[in-house]
């Protein structure tokens, strides 16, 4: 379903290349193990996942009340919500504070919603500099490159990638040792987490009933960066919201063991507002972007609302078999696997990339493993036919509008069609049948089955007559 | 928030009304509540805890003691501590235990900027924790009675826990404490020593904040 050449060719190069080939292979079969090992430990992981579906269904169909609630109770600890209507208004208003307050250098903790508005290149054309500070996104950042994956953003490169990465970005010397590599990172990092005027992270869910965000990490930066800089900003979609600081107690259970096989990470962070008076540390401004940036269309749509239970885990694109084939930087937007086919045709139109919602064999392996129960293979299929619906509205493509009309005649008529079934199987033992013509490119990639000697009609009819 | 200039519609008022179109609902339209939290507390015999506890959070690479009384508390952080400057917070057990009188150990910062400094120097930072969760092997650290800087900052990090606050579990915690945001503005759950595995997932311990964790369980 038209895919770009340099897109097609993009996903060549990575299915041939042995060395990410296998990078991604073993950090998706380690993230995938572990999950499934922790998981069968937890004999109330079925219900878990049920009552957080459910929960994540209430909230979002009352979500204007929820997110007044919120909002109110950050107000209330003495923080302050910050509306956008997208990425110009988010970044517009990071832009306005650190005017305001002569802040030049900012630290970030691992924030996808800040990818999905480029945040940081916002910010360096005004002036002000981002330093990611998650290992991954660190490493990505040096690289220049978007995060590969949702969980693990450098999980493709190999530690002599890393090295050289660090030598060239860092200018210094640099080993092949993970350790020595991540005690690099920790130093340079250490300086800026102290001078930073201003700490920008994500939220893993925001709390209604508490006015407070929850942030999941493992390393300390998320801590660091909520905590030493003077002004602490989260940006975050509104889907995010959870009625209460008790369902956390359902999220919690799920969301580690779901992307790293851990029963909670390392450090798990309840925020609510800024410093209070008697405290000694923490920030002495406390913001929280709200942004909606399309979620509130995707919203509207009651049959696919559920894209928006995502927490983010990454356990679809581990379990995915075309994630871990084409890799993160072969989908077209900031989400990748199985979560990305299906949140971004509905963020940009599914005719932007109507190939995506067809790049699955519908395997089903995304939603048996989603802690919040999407449907995703059946979230494809809609998307399918929307895109089909779409195209045929816009008669875009005659061609395939005449083909369907065919078939459809064909399938009224059937001798007729039982003739062009014989045709066909001559057809497809001619040996450039795929290679040739308008098959080519779908021949490139594949082994063409060979037609069975007699079609399924002769072999019924012979059977019949054998009784 | 204020109505912006020229009487246009405000960003919030936008998004809630698109939110409000999207779901059919009417503004301040009551909302029937969700299921009742769910929260099950399991049930783990008081002396199990200690040794759950241990086991998970030695899993994760920290160290777990057991104190009888305080001063035993006291005489551990002297054979734990690595050699140089130590800072403790000013949880009122740190005193109690006689740990905020040992040598060289900087205490009673209320002023942050120092606070920040002999954190990032700081061979350890010792601190209370407010409850145990045996299940995971974590702390809770609420901001309220902690410093959140000195569990961070320096690469050992030593805290020590009154066994009767050794909770089983999340639901145990959210079922004690409904909603801790109302009384801190941050609650930390810390679940072993910083580590990272984002190159080669290969774990890395003390990426940003300690590598090394060591718990005291004070019976007194
Ligand atoms: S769709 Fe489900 S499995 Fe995939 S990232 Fe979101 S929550 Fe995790």
């Amino acid at each position: 379903m038209m895919m770009t050449r340099e897109r097609l060719v993009q996903i060549q190069n990575a299915v041939a290349d042995t060395k990410l080939q296998n990078a991604v292979y073993s950090a998706t079969a380690r993230l995938k193990e572990k999950r499934q090992e922790v998981v069968e430990e937890l004999p109330e992981y079925q219900e878990l996942r049920t009552h957080a579906a459910a929960l994540k269904k209430h909230a979002l169909e009352n979500l204007d009340h929820y997110l007044e609630q919120f909002e109110a109770n950050v107000i209330a600890h003495g923080g302050k919500v910050v509306w956008a209507r997208d990425g110009d208004e988010a970044a517009g208003f990071i832009l306005d504070i650190a005017r305001q307050r002569g802040v030049k250098m900012v630290v970030k903790s691992k924030s996808m919603v800040t990818e999905e508005i480029h945040l940081n290149q916002r910010l360096e054309e005004h002036g002000i500099e981002a330093v990611e500070t998650d290992l991954g996104e660190y490493i990505q950042q040096l690289a220049k490159e978007p995060p590969f994956h949702i969980i693990a953003p450098a999980c493709h490169k190999t530690r002599q990638d890393i090295a050289e990465i660090f030598r060239k970005g860092l200018n210094t010397e640099c080993g092949d040792e993970p350790e020595q590599q991540a005690g690099l990172a920790r130093r340079v990092l250490r300086e800026k987490f102290l001078e930073a005027g201003i700490g920008i992270s994500g939220a893993n869910f925001l709390v209604a009933d508490s006015g407070a965000l929850l942030i999941v990490e493992n390393e300390g930066n998320a801590r660091l960066c909520t905590t030493a800089p003077k002004i602490h900003i989260a940006v975050t979609g509104i889907e995010k919201i959870i009625p209460r600081a008790q369902d956390l107690a359902v999220f919690l259970k799920l969301l580690a063991r779901s992307a790293t096989g851990q029963l909670l990470t390392v450090y798990t962070s309840l925020l609510g507002g800024p410093r209070r008076p008697g405290d000694v540390d923490g920030p002495e401004e406390f913001y929280v972007v709200l942004m909606d940036n399309g979620r509130s269309r995707l919203l509207a749509d009651k049959e696919k609302r559920e894209s928006l239970n995502c927490i983010r885990c990454g356990a679809c694109l581990n379990a995915c078999p075309v994630y871990r084939k084409i890799g993160g930087h072969n989908y077209p937007w900031t989400y990748s696997g199985p979560i990305g086919a299906i949140i971004t045709p509905q963020y940009k139109g599914v005719l932007q990339d109507p190939w995506l919602p067809f790049a699955s064999s519908l395997c089903g392996a995304c939603a048996e493993v989603c802690p919040v129960k999407i449907d995703i293979p059946k979230i494809l299929l809609d998307l399918r036919r929307d895109v089909v619906a779409e195209r045929t509205q816009a008669s875009s493509n005659r061609l395939e509008k005449w083909a369907f009309q065919g078939y459809s005649w064909l399938m009224r008529h059937p001798r007729l069609y039982a003739l062009a079934g014989r045709l066909g199987a001559i057809g497809a033992k001619l040996p450039f049948a795929t290679r040739i013509g308008p098959a080519a490119k779908w021949g490139q990639v594949r082994e063409v089955p060979m037609p069975a000697s007699e079609s399924f009609r002769a072999q019924w009819r012979k059977r019949k007559a054998a009784k | 928030m204020a109505e912006a200039e020229g009487g246009e519609v405000t960003a919030r008022e936008e998004i809630l009304g698109r939110v409000r179109a999207a779901l059919g609902r009417n503004p301040g339209q009551p909302v029937k509540p969700p299921a009742a939290p769910r929260l099950r507390i399991p049930e783990i015999p008081a002396d199990e805890r200690f040794g759950l506890f241990q086991t998970r959070l030695e899993a994760l690479g920290g160290k777990v003691y057991r104190a009888p009384a305080l001063a035993d508390a006291g005489r551990l952080v002297t054979q734990i501590r690595p050699p140089g400057p130590a800072v403790a917070s000013n949880a009122p057990i740190l005193r109690e235990a006689g740990i905020t009188s040992l040598p060289d150990i900087l205490t009673g910062l209320t002023e942050e900027s120092r606070l920040r400094d002999v954190c990032a120097s700081a061979a350890c930072g010792i601190t209370g924790a407010d409850y145990g969760m045996a299940q995971t092997g974590s702390l809770v650290t609420i901001a309220a009675n902690e410093s959140r800087l000195v569990s961070l900052l320096p690469p050992v990090h030593i805290a020590l826990l009154r066994l009767s606050r050794l909770l089983t579990g999340l639901d145990e915690f959210y079922t004690l404490v409904p909603k801790p945001a109302g009384g801190a503005c941050s609650t930390v759950f810390i679940t072993g020593p910083s580590r990272s595995a984002d190159i080669e997932m290969i774990l890395v311990r003390g990426v940003h904040g300690p590598k090394a964790i060591h718990v005291i369980v004070v019976e007194e």
